[in-house]
């Protein structure tokens, strides 16, 4: 199964590279855009397909890794291959 | 005295650290490849420069994973001196042997010139051999040198004399004005809590012998063989 992960920055802190994004936008004329804040996402293909096992895996992974949990915060979202009524 | 250098894949002020403490203080040294497992006959340990893995992800945040790092915890705390410099400095703060984070600049640029430190606490075995409120001129070179933590953290290095550089003024004035990165505090450097481990983001080896017009870095190497040579004489 396929695992989607967001890491982004914690609100309250400050993102000049979003800001910078923001501006350049502004420039372009799409003044309707109030905040940009720029994160990483990241595809992990997982062999495990028992989706209790591969969110403990994939929540140790963030926390080791993944995302620097004093400025990042992270979330991810499981696909199973076979199609699932779950939401 | 024996000193380690740590080398990572993307190190590269490995041999000008190197050369700093073997010409600049006649001192042993030895690079040490980050697959290493051990420490034995190193009395200090240096994390050098660079770009270890390409600062892949976030930087030092895949070195902290060698299998020398578990070593150099251990290193750390039977109290070995380990200094990081710049990506030395972010690999130990990855790896929690300093408290914070590093972020990009806040003008998001690489910044390589000349900036002015104040030894801010000049009792330390890296700052021995300078004077409390000493200005240094030290070059840096990051993208990533905006030192955060949080408020609580920060309280404690400043309570604790834990901040022991901080950017300023050619005439030691800490203003915002001369805060190249945005660095919490005008943070240059800061020290864990026992005082063996330290990191800055300016480069001392690269300032450490006449020919390069500033000798003002060599003054840590020097205060590491002092704190050396005084543990061992005792």
């Amino acid at each position: 199964m396929k695992a989607k992960i967001h890491v982004t920055l914690k609100s309250g802190i400050l993102d000049p590279q979003g800001r910078a994004i923001q501006q350049s936008l502004a420039t372009l004329g799409f003044s309707t855009v109030n905040d940009v804040r720029v994160g990483k996402f990241l595809e992990v293909e997982l062999r495990d397909s028992d989706q209790t096992q591969a969110e403990t895996q994939l929540k140790a992974m963030c926390e080791k890794l993944l995302a620097n949990t004093v400025i990042e915060d992270y979330r991810y979202e499981l696909e199973t291959s076979e199609p699932t009524t779950t939401p | 005295m024996n000193f380690g250098v740590l080398v990572f894949p993307g190190s590269n002020c490995d041999h000008d650290c190197a050369h700093a403490v073997e010409e600049g203080l006649r001192q042993d040294v030895q690079l040490i490849w980050h697959q290493e497992t051990s420490l034995e006959g190193v009395d200090a340990v240096i994390v050098p420069g660079g770009f270890s893995y390409g600062d892949y992800l976030r930087t030092g945040a895949i070195a902290q994973f060698s299998p020398i790092m578990e070593v150099l915890k251990e290193f750390a705390a039977q109290g070995g001196l380990v200094l990081g410099i710049c990506n030395g400095f972010q690999i130990l703060l990855e790896v929690g042997l300093l408290p914070g984070v590093m972020m990009r600049n806040r003008d998001l640029s690489f910044i390589c010139e000349d900036v002015y430190v104040k030894v801010e606490n000049a009792a330390t075995p890296f700052t021995n051999a300078c004077e409390s409120g000493q200005v240094l001129k030290l070059p840096i070179a990051h993208a990533e040198g905006n030192y955060y933590t949080d408020p609580v953290t920060l309280s404690s290095l400043q309570a604790n004399a834990q901040v022991v550089f901080r950017y300023c003024t050619a005439e030691g004035k800490v203003t915002p004005e001369v805060n190249p990165n945005g660095s919490l505090d005008n943070i240059a450097g800061i020290r864990n809590a026992t005082g063996n481990v330290l990191g800055l983001m300016p480069h001392p080896e690269r300032c450490a012998e006449s020919v390069l017009g500033n000798q003002d870095g060599l003054s840590l190497f020097r205060s590491m063989v002092n704190a050396f040579t005084e543990v061992s004489s005792s």
